[in-house]
């Protein structure tokens, strides 16, 4: 079998067409990479900046000709996978969290561009409707007219210009009827003042709040009180030690891990948590192992009939999208009235509290990922229990062995290499479990005496999404440090993970 | 197990069949449950197995339809289920396409084209790629949420920033494609030489026909996957008609506004159709899952 040689072309893409291509995209990443730093985000700057570069490179020159196949895959990991967990260590070092959310330059630019309306500026105002649904403002004592405005309430900027009086002014009481739209909108004169709504009919000034001083200080302009910035929290201070929202993130080097191993309200919960991680990877694999070759042992027995029917049904908890079933047992499973609470009260009389109760949430959490794991196990084992020789078990059967001792000392230690790298993978999968958590009980019911939100069937992953991503609180910093505590445990996994699979590899191949 | 006795293999048969078809009862129970309950009437009402009074309010609400109650009350869809649906899909799409483009491409080079640091580089990317994208979300929020400024095409609430998520999980699939390439005798490459290909007409010509199938079960995967995300796309979305199904369907069951009946239709109709594709799709994938696919 070979290549019809006519169905090769034999003259290249035209050159121009690739340089041009080239050129525009190593000019977006340029631009990207310049814009970012303008923004005041020198990190992802250099980031792209070094991508556009190392593209432009191996894309222009031939001598690296080779290196265009891998530098997508390289890139995309680099981007979004690589970037993202060195970015999430170094905010673990940091006070990034909903008081610290902006840069130096952004804090100050906003606390700059804060201003008062001033009383003494106001002056009266018009509103000219222009029929298409535009209105224009006019200002009578200074002569000047607005730019058409739609006057919604959404934010709006218009420039005013010197101008003679339009003729379709609204009344005083239509253009009250504007009032919403009026009040968010921000005009600017020619000389560059920032003008707003301040009565039912009046515009003003708008004065600065704050003035920046020469040596980096603000000043209050109000009352002349001085502002001084703290680099090591990351917020003004006033001279009476107020503190003056917005912060900005700052290096508060081992603050937030201090935090994690001496405050108690985070140590005890977390302990607790990665406890309950561990236990509920090596639970679900053990559980999911143990229903998924009980099953795959009995679809193999050669007298069974309907495999195939079996085999689909089986499966189906492994076909349906995993949020869906998980969403349908969280139904289920509710309390007052879920259908399985309904159904044990009318066997037994029972009704177990699945989400108030500490061990009836951690039991349901694992006979739920019991029944979303098995079928993939059983799978597994299908395939593997095939590669069993016949001919050692029925040496055995004819020693006198019964099926199960046969099963036990011949089937499983055959087995159980092969499936040992799938096993550890599957323990790293459910360690970072956490769709499941969020999505059943979202680590609820709550341990009682935290610092922050921690939950009795939370794991480490979730429990670090509800720091960072919770209704209550958003603490970056905090859950960044103890994501690298997670990074350490998960590269042990991991590392353990390479060499049985790589071990694997090897078997596979010398065979 | 070689020489039975008919009627302890009958036994044993009986008793192979009673247990399956008991543990399938079990694992059909919820699908069975939220089917009944699509049709019961309202959202909190216990009901039978089979309902008393069925009723269509839910799938229509599920199909972005109003329901005209007999009492003459309206009813309208709480959520978009339809276009939530249509984002997943989407996604997916473009999630798959992407993953193709980028680990083929990837896997060919790791397998025929030779340069410095080739082993060290895969192996690379492997290690890298075992930490979950789950555990890096904070930084991805931040990241996002910066290159927003630059174009909201790039920032939070757009599609186009979780697909490029989902175009970074490729080291697994080229570890697969690899495996593939690597089984593909080398004298086709060289014919592909002599007759003047250069390496990528090798690959587009000579090697990308090879894996159509390859490329099928990694396509599947990648959709699979993509639709059944959760954490980042609950993280990078925001606006309601921009969310995908695995980050709509909690809206459901709030404490607060609690519509199990509603979801139920929902669940079904989303369901459904994921799961086809998947049971279609399975034979090939159970090959691929020996590779060490974990579905995600």
């Amino acid at each position: 079998m070979s290549a019809p040689a006519d169905a090769i072309p034999q003259t290249e893409q035209p050159q121009y067409l690739r340089w041009a291509i080239v050129a525009a995209i190593t000019l977006g990443l340029l631009y990207v990479a310049f814009y970012l730093y303008l923004i005041a985000q020198p990190l992802f700057a250099v980031v792209i900046l070094a991508i556009g570069v190392i593209f432009a490179l191996i894309f222009g020159r031939n001598r690296y000709y080779n290196l265009r196949f891998v530098f997508p895959s390289v890139a995309a990991i680099l981007l979004f996978v690589a970037l993202p967990i060195g970015y999430t260590i170094w905010i673990g070092f940091t006070n990034y969290s909903s008081f610290n959310l902006l840069t130096f330059e952004r804090a100050k630019s906003v606390l700059l561009s804060r201003g008062s309306v001033d009383k003494s500026t106001e002056q009266p105002f018009a509103v000219a409707d222009l029929g298409d649904g535009t209105y224009q403002i006019w200002l009578p004592e200074a002569g000047l007219l607005s730019d058409p405005v739609s006057l919604t309430e959404a934010l709006e900027e218009a420039a005013l210009e010197p101008a003679g009086e339009p003729s379709n002014l609204l009344s005083a009481k239509d253009a009250i009827k504007l009032r919403s739209g009026l009040q968010t909108l921000t005009l600017h004169t020619p000389d560059g003042i920032a003008i707003q709504n301040s009565g039912l009919r009046t515009f003003a000034s708008l004065m600065p709040d704050y003035r920046e001083l020469e040596d980096g200080q603000l000043e209050r302009i109000a009352d002349g009180v001085i502002l001084t910035p703290d680099h090591g929290e990351g917020f003004y201070f006033a001279d009476n030690g107020e503190k003056i929202p917005p912060g900005w993130y700052v290096n508060i080097g081992w603050r937030n891990f201090d935090r994690i191993f001496n405050n108690s309200g985070i140590r005890e919960p977390m302990i607790g948590i990665f406890v309950w991680t561990v236990v509920f990877a090596a639970a679900s694999v053990v559980l999911t192992f143990a229903v998924g070759l009980l099953l795959g042992v009995i679809l193999q027995w050669e007298h069974l009939r309907g495999k195939a029917i079996y085999r689909i049904l089986l499966i189906l908890p492994y076909a349906v999208p995993s949020f869906i079933s998980i969403l349908v047992f969280r139904g289920l499973f509710n309390q007052n009235f879920g259908e399985i609470n309904l159904i044990l009260e009318a066997l037994f009389g029972v009704r177990p509290e699945w989400f108030t109760n500490a061990n009836l949430a951690r039991t349901m959490i694992l006979i739920v990922n019991t029944w979303l794991g098995y079928p993939y196990m059983m799978l597994l084992a299908m395939g593997f229990l095939q590669g069993v020789p016949q001919d050692h078990k029925k040496a055995a059967a004819l020693e006198g062995a019964s099926a199960s001792r046969v099963f036990f000392k011949i089937t499983l230690p055959q087995i159980l290499p092969p499936f040992m790298p799938l096993l550890i993978s599957s323990f790293a999968f459910n360690f970072n479990n956490m769709v499941l958590v969020l999505l059943l009980t979202r680590g609820l019911p709550d341990i009682v005496g935290t610092t922050v939100p921690a939950g009795q069937t939370d794991i480490l992953a979730s429990f670090t999404y509800r720091i960072a991503f919770g209704f209550s609180s958003t603490e970056f910093g905090l859950a960044g440090a103890i994501t690298l505590l997670i990074f350490v445990l998960v590269s042990v996994i991991s590392y353990v993970n390479f060499v049985a699979m790589r071990r694997g590899t090897e078997k596979r191949n010398a065979r | 197990m070689i020489v039975e006795r008919p009627r302890d293999l009958r036994i044993k048969k009986i008793l192979a069949h009673g247990f399956l078809i008991l543990f399938l009862a079990f694992i059909t129970f919820p699908f069975l449950m939220v089917v009944s309950i699509s049709f019961r009437e309202g959202n909190f009402t216990i009901g039978d197995i089979w309902p008393r009074n069925p009723t269509l309010e839910h799938w229509y609400l599920a199909f972005g339809l109003d329901y005209t109650r007999a009492d003459g009350t309206v009813v309208e869809p709480p959520f978009p289920v339809l276009l939530w649906m249509w984002n997943s899909i989407k996604l997916g799409l473009f999630a798959g396409a992407g993953v193709l483009v980028i680990s083929t491409v990837s896997a060919y080079a790791f397998s025929r084209i030779k340069f410095r640091g080739r082993t060290a580089l895969l192996d690379g990317l492997f290690i890298i790629q075992m930490f979950p994208t789950t555990l890096a979300l904070i930084a991805l929020y931040a990241i996002f949420d910066s290159l927003g400024e630059v174009s909201p095409f790039l920032g939070i609430d757009s599609h186009l920033s979780v697909v490029m998520v989902y175009w970074s999980g490729v080291v697994l699939h080229i570890w697969t494609l690899k495996g593939y390439f690597d089984g593909i005798d080398t004298a086709l490459d060289k014919a592909a030489a002599i007759d003047g290909a250069t390496p990528w007409q090798t690959f587009r010509l000579v090697f990308l026909p090879l894996a159509v199938p390859m490329m099928a079960v990694i396509f599947v995967l990648v959709f699979i996957g993509a639709i059944n995300d959760y954490p980042v796309a609950s993280v990078l979305l925001r606006s309601e008609d921009n969310l995908t199904l695995a980050v709509g369907s909690r809206l459901y069951l709030n404490e607060f506004k609690y519509l199990w009946g509603d979801f139920a239709a929902a669940a079904i109709l989303s369901g459904v159709p994921i799961t086809i594709v998947f049971l279609i799709a399975q034979k090939y994938l159970v090959s691929g899952l020996g590779e060490g696919a974990v579905k995600g």
